[in-house]
Protein backbone atom coordinates (compact mmCIF):
# COMPACT_ATOMS: atom_id res chain seq x y z
CA UNK A 1 0.00 0.00 0.00
CA UNK A 2 1.10 3.51 -0.95
CA UNK A 3 2.19 4.70 3.04
CA UNK A 4 5.06 6.84 2.16
CA UNK A 5 5.97 10.00 3.79
CA UNK A 6 5.39 11.97 0.12
CA UNK A 7 1.69 11.06 0.19
CA UNK A 8 1.24 12.01 4.10
CA UNK A 9 2.72 15.40 3.47
CA UNK A 10 0.41 15.76 0.24
CA UNK A 11 -2.19 14.94 2.22
CA UNK A 12 -1.54 17.14 4.94
CA UNK A 13 -0.71 20.30 2.03
CA UNK A 14 -4.12 19.39 0.91
CA UNK A 15 -5.98 19.20 3.88
CA UNK A 16 -4.31 22.55 4.07
CA UNK A 17 -5.45 24.32 0.64
CA UNK A 18 -8.64 22.74 1.86
CA UNK A 19 -8.80 24.76 5.02
CA UNK A 20 -7.55 27.72 3.58
CA UNK A 21 -10.68 27.85 1.01
CA UNK A 22 -12.77 27.33 3.55
CA UNK A 23 -11.30 30.24 5.97
CA UNK A 24 -11.52 32.25 2.87
CA UNK A 25 -15.14 31.94 2.05
CA UNK A 26 -16.43 32.25 5.73
CA UNK A 27 -13.94 35.69 6.11
CA UNK A 28 -14.79 37.30 3.16
CA UNK A 29 -18.20 35.93 2.15
CA UNK A 30 -19.78 34.97 5.33
CA UNK A 31 -20.83 31.63 4.05
CA UNK A 32 -19.86 28.16 4.99
CA UNK A 33 -17.88 25.35 2.36
CA UNK A 34 -20.06 23.03 2.05
CA UNK A 35 -20.10 21.07 -1.08
CA UNK A 36 -23.42 19.18 -0.82
CA UNK A 37 -25.41 22.26 0.25
CA UNK A 38 -23.90 24.58 -2.58
CA UNK A 39 -24.82 21.46 -5.28
CA UNK A 40 -28.02 21.21 -3.91
CA UNK A 41 -28.33 25.66 -3.98
CA UNK A 42 -27.37 25.39 -8.02
CA UNK A 43 -30.56 22.46 -8.19
CA UNK A 44 -32.82 24.51 -6.06
CA UNK A 45 -31.69 28.09 -6.63
CA UNK A 46 -32.81 30.49 -4.04
CA UNK A 47 -33.01 34.41 -5.92
CA UNK A 48 -29.89 36.42 -5.70
CA UNK A 49 -28.17 33.54 -3.80
CA UNK A 50 -26.83 31.40 -6.70
CA UNK A 51 -24.54 32.67 -9.15
CA UNK A 52 -21.75 32.18 -6.16
CA UNK A 53 -22.55 29.09 -5.80
CA UNK A 54 -22.41 28.44 -9.74
CA UNK A 55 -18.91 30.09 -9.46
CA UNK A 56 -17.58 27.68 -6.49
CA UNK A 57 -18.63 24.70 -8.39
CA UNK A 58 -16.82 26.02 -11.82
CA UNK A 59 -13.98 26.83 -9.04
CA UNK A 60 -13.85 23.24 -8.82
CA UNK A 61 -13.42 21.92 -11.79
CA UNK A 62 -11.11 24.58 -12.60
CA UNK A 63 -8.82 23.67 -9.57
CA UNK A 64 -8.75 20.05 -10.58
CA UNK A 65 -7.88 20.10 -13.92
CA UNK A 66 -4.89 22.50 -13.30
CA UNK A 67 -3.70 20.18 -10.35
CA UNK A 68 -4.54 16.89 -12.88
CA UNK A 69 -1.38 18.46 -14.37
CA UNK A 70 1.08 17.60 -11.85
CA UNK A 71 -0.20 15.26 -9.69
CA UNK A 72 0.03 11.81 -11.07
CA UNK A 73 -3.38 9.00 -10.80
CA UNK A 74 -5.31 12.23 -9.93
CA UNK A 75 -8.42 10.57 -10.82
CA UNK A 76 -7.24 6.89 -10.79
CA UNK A 77 -9.84 4.53 -9.43
CA UNK A 78 -8.89 0.81 -8.26
CA UNK A 79 -11.10 0.09 -6.25
CA UNK A 80 -12.96 -2.00 -8.44
CA UNK A 81 -16.61 -1.16 -7.57
CA UNK A 82 -19.29 -1.75 -10.48
CA UNK A 83 -21.03 0.78 -12.24
CA UNK A 84 -24.34 -0.29 -10.05
CA UNK A 85 -22.57 -0.14 -7.03
CA UNK A 86 -21.21 3.94 -7.64
CA UNK A 87 -25.10 4.64 -8.88
CA UNK A 88 -26.55 3.35 -5.67
CA UNK A 89 -24.00 5.13 -3.67
CA UNK A 90 -24.61 8.32 -5.27
CA UNK A 91 -28.03 7.91 -4.42
CA UNK A 92 -27.62 7.40 -0.98
CA UNK A 93 -24.74 10.43 -0.57
CA UNK A 94 -27.33 12.52 -1.98
CA UNK A 95 -29.81 11.52 0.15
CA UNK A 96 -28.11 11.33 3.39
CA UNK A 97 -26.36 14.73 3.12
CA UNK A 98 -29.71 16.55 2.14
CA UNK A 99 -31.22 14.70 5.22
CA UNK A 100 -27.98 15.26 7.74
CA UNK A 101 -27.46 18.88 6.20
CA UNK A 102 -23.66 18.49 5.46
CA UNK A 103 -21.04 16.37 3.91
CA UNK A 104 -17.26 15.86 4.67
CA UNK A 105 -16.56 19.44 4.37
CA UNK A 106 -19.70 21.38 5.70
CA UNK A 107 -19.74 18.97 8.75
CA UNK A 108 -16.36 17.52 8.14
CA UNK A 109 -14.50 20.17 8.20
CA UNK A 110 -16.68 23.49 8.77
CA UNK A 111 -18.39 21.83 11.59
CA UNK A 112 -15.96 20.36 13.26
CA UNK A 113 -13.67 23.35 13.30
CA UNK A 114 -16.35 25.26 15.11
CA UNK A 115 -16.67 22.96 17.50
CA UNK A 116 -20.45 22.03 16.82
CA UNK A 117 -21.71 19.25 18.61
CA UNK A 118 -24.02 18.11 15.39
CA UNK A 119 -21.25 18.49 12.87
CA UNK A 120 -19.01 16.16 15.48
CA UNK A 121 -21.60 14.28 16.03
CA UNK A 122 -22.61 13.76 11.91
CA UNK A 123 -19.14 13.26 11.10
CA UNK A 124 -18.55 10.03 13.51
CA UNK A 125 -21.57 8.39 12.07
CA UNK A 126 -20.52 8.83 8.56
CA UNK A 127 -17.07 7.73 9.57
CA UNK A 128 -18.71 5.26 11.33
CA UNK A 129 -20.88 3.88 8.64
CA UNK A 130 -18.17 4.36 5.89
CA UNK A 131 -16.17 2.09 7.52
CA UNK A 132 -18.37 -1.19 8.13
CA UNK A 133 -19.69 -0.89 4.49
CA UNK A 134 -15.89 -1.29 3.69
CA UNK A 135 -14.95 -3.74 5.68
CA UNK A 136 -18.77 -5.36 4.31
CA UNK A 137 -17.68 -4.88 0.33
CA UNK A 138 -14.08 -6.31 1.37
CA UNK A 139 -15.83 -9.68 2.93
CA UNK A 140 -18.35 -10.08 0.16
CA UNK A 141 -15.21 -9.29 -2.54
CA UNK A 142 -13.53 -12.28 -1.01
CA UNK A 143 -16.22 -14.70 -0.54
CA UNK A 144 -16.94 -13.94 -4.50
CA UNK B 1 -20.76 39.90 -8.15
CA UNK B 2 -17.63 40.48 -5.65
CA UNK B 3 -18.85 37.70 -4.04
CA UNK B 4 -18.91 35.53 -6.57
CA UNK B 5 -15.19 36.19 -8.05
CA UNK B 6 -13.96 35.02 -4.30
CA UNK B 7 -16.04 32.07 -4.72
CA UNK B 8 -14.41 30.93 -7.68
CA UNK B 9 -10.85 31.68 -6.03
CA UNK B 10 -12.22 29.59 -3.45
CA UNK B 11 -13.28 26.65 -5.55
CA UNK B 12 -10.24 26.75 -7.14
CA UNK B 13 -8.28 26.26 -3.78
CA UNK B 14 -10.50 23.58 -2.95
CA UNK B 15 -10.43 21.78 -6.11
CA UNK B 16 -6.79 21.80 -5.91
CA UNK B 17 -6.52 20.64 -2.47
CA UNK B 18 -9.06 17.60 -2.89
CA UNK B 19 -6.90 16.37 -5.94
CA UNK B 20 -3.49 17.07 -4.10
CA UNK B 21 -5.01 15.26 -1.03
CA UNK B 22 -5.91 12.48 -2.85
CA UNK B 23 -9.75 12.67 -2.28
CA UNK B 24 -10.28 12.22 -5.56
CA UNK B 25 -8.90 8.72 -5.41
CA UNK B 26 -11.96 6.46 -4.50
CA UNK B 27 -9.29 3.80 -3.99
CA UNK B 28 -7.54 5.67 -1.31
CA UNK B 29 -10.80 7.12 0.09
CA UNK B 30 -11.87 3.31 0.43
CA UNK B 31 -8.59 1.84 2.10
CA UNK B 32 -8.68 4.79 4.85
CA UNK B 33 -12.35 3.88 5.76
CA UNK B 34 -11.01 0.39 5.68
CA UNK B 35 -9.04 0.51 8.75
CA UNK B 36 -9.52 -3.19 9.72
CA UNK B 37 -7.37 -4.14 6.60
CA UNK B 38 -4.52 -2.42 4.29
CA UNK B 39 -5.01 0.86 5.87
CA UNK B 40 -3.97 3.89 4.46
CA UNK B 41 -4.34 6.94 6.71
CA UNK B 42 -3.25 9.17 5.17
CA UNK B 43 -6.62 10.67 4.39
CA UNK B 44 -6.78 11.66 8.10
CA UNK B 45 -4.14 13.80 7.21
CA UNK B 46 -6.24 15.64 5.19
CA UNK B 47 -8.61 16.02 7.86
CA UNK B 48 -5.81 17.05 9.86
CA UNK B 49 -4.39 19.97 7.60
CA UNK B 50 -7.78 21.28 6.56
CA UNK B 51 -9.33 21.07 10.28
CA UNK B 52 -5.96 22.63 11.95
CA UNK B 53 -5.94 25.40 9.48
CA UNK B 54 -9.58 26.43 9.34
CA UNK B 55 -9.76 26.02 13.76
CA UNK B 56 -7.01 28.63 13.97
CA UNK B 57 -8.74 31.11 11.50
CA UNK B 58 -12.04 30.44 12.88
CA UNK B 59 -11.05 31.42 16.71
CA UNK B 60 -10.09 35.14 14.40
CA UNK B 61 -12.72 35.32 12.54
CA UNK B 62 -15.13 34.94 14.86
CA UNK B 63 -14.32 37.71 16.91
CA UNK B 64 -15.71 39.73 13.93
CA UNK B 65 -19.49 41.46 13.44
CA UNK B 66 -19.53 40.81 9.89
CA UNK B 67 -17.66 39.67 6.88
CA UNK B 68 -15.41 41.54 5.01
CA UNK B 69 -17.90 41.97 2.21
CA UNK B 70 -20.62 43.19 4.49
CA UNK B 71 -23.78 41.52 5.83
CA UNK B 72 -23.83 38.44 8.05
CA UNK B 73 -22.34 35.57 8.84
CA UNK B 74 -24.86 32.73 7.31
CA UNK B 75 -23.14 30.00 10.22
CA UNK B 76 -25.94 27.23 10.99
CA UNK B 77 -26.77 28.26 14.72
CA UNK B 78 -28.63 24.89 15.53
CA UNK B 79 -27.31 22.43 17.48
CA UNK B 80 -29.91 20.19 18.63
CA UNK B 81 -28.76 16.96 17.37
CA UNK B 82 -31.76 15.60 15.72
CA UNK B 83 -33.10 12.11 14.11
CA UNK B 84 -32.38 13.87 10.41
CA UNK B 85 -28.70 14.35 11.35
CA UNK B 86 -27.75 10.65 12.82
CA UNK B 87 -29.92 9.06 10.15
CA UNK B 88 -28.63 11.00 7.00
CA UNK B 89 -25.25 10.60 8.19
CA UNK B 90 -25.58 7.35 8.47
CA UNK B 91 -26.83 6.92 4.76
CA UNK B 92 -24.33 9.39 3.58
CA UNK B 93 -21.35 6.81 5.15
CA UNK B 94 -23.22 3.76 4.04
CA UNK B 95 -22.93 5.25 0.28
CA UNK B 96 -19.51 6.69 1.07
CA UNK B 97 -17.92 3.62 1.53
CA UNK B 98 -20.25 1.81 -1.28
CA UNK B 99 -18.52 4.23 -4.04
CA UNK B 100 -15.74 6.33 -2.42
CA UNK B 101 -17.09 9.66 -3.23
CA UNK B 102 -18.16 12.17 -0.98
CA UNK B 103 -20.03 15.55 -2.93
CA UNK B 104 -17.00 17.86 -2.92
CA UNK B 105 -14.50 15.19 -4.81
CA UNK B 106 -17.41 13.59 -7.00
CA UNK B 107 -17.37 17.53 -8.84
CA UNK B 108 -14.08 16.97 -8.93
CA UNK B 109 -13.96 14.07 -10.68
CA UNK B 110 -16.07 15.31 -13.18
CA UNK B 111 -12.66 16.35 -15.25
CA UNK B 112 -11.80 13.10 -15.81
CA UNK B 113 -14.19 12.72 -17.79
CA UNK B 114 -14.81 9.35 -16.81
CA UNK B 115 -18.50 7.65 -16.57
CA UNK B 116 -18.76 6.81 -13.09
CA UNK B 117 -18.14 10.52 -12.51
CA UNK B 118 -21.17 11.19 -14.44
CA UNK B 119 -23.25 8.13 -13.14
CA UNK B 120 -22.02 8.96 -9.79
CA UNK B 121 -22.91 13.04 -9.98
CA UNK B 122 -26.73 11.83 -11.59
CA UNK B 123 -27.61 9.72 -9.20
CA UNK B 124 -26.14 12.02 -6.33
CA UNK B 125 -28.98 14.83 -7.51
CA UNK B 126 -31.21 12.53 -7.70
CA UNK B 127 -30.68 11.10 -4.31
CA UNK B 128 -30.94 15.10 -3.01
CA UNK B 129 -34.11 15.53 -5.42
CA UNK B 130 -35.55 11.92 -2.91
CA UNK B 131 -35.40 13.53 0.20
CA UNK B 132 -36.42 17.17 -1.01
CA UNK B 133 -39.73 15.56 -2.37
CA UNK B 134 -39.95 13.17 0.62
CA UNK B 135 -39.24 15.99 3.15
CA UNK B 136 -42.30 18.02 1.86
CA UNK B 137 -44.68 15.26 1.96
CA UNK B 138 -43.75 14.69 5.47
CA UNK B 139 -44.23 18.36 5.97
CA UNK B 140 -47.81 17.82 4.09
CA UNK B 141 -48.64 15.10 6.16
CA UNK B 142 -48.36 17.00 9.19
CA UNK B 143 -49.88 19.97 8.65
Amino acid sequence: METSVTNWLLALGGGGLIGMAATILLLINGRIMGASGIIFGVIKPIKGDTLWKYKFLLGILLGAFSASFFIDEAFINLSNRSLISIAIAGLLVGFGTHMGNGCTSGHGVCGISRMSSRSITATFIFILTGAITTLLMSKSITLF
Amino acid sequence: MKNSIIALLVGMFFGLGLVISGMTNPHKVINFLNFTQSWDPSLAFVMLGAIGVHTIAYRIIKHRTSPLLGGDFKVPKKNKIDKQLIIGSAIFGIGWGLGGYCPGPAIASLVSLKTESFIFMLTMILGMQLHSLYEKKIMKGMN
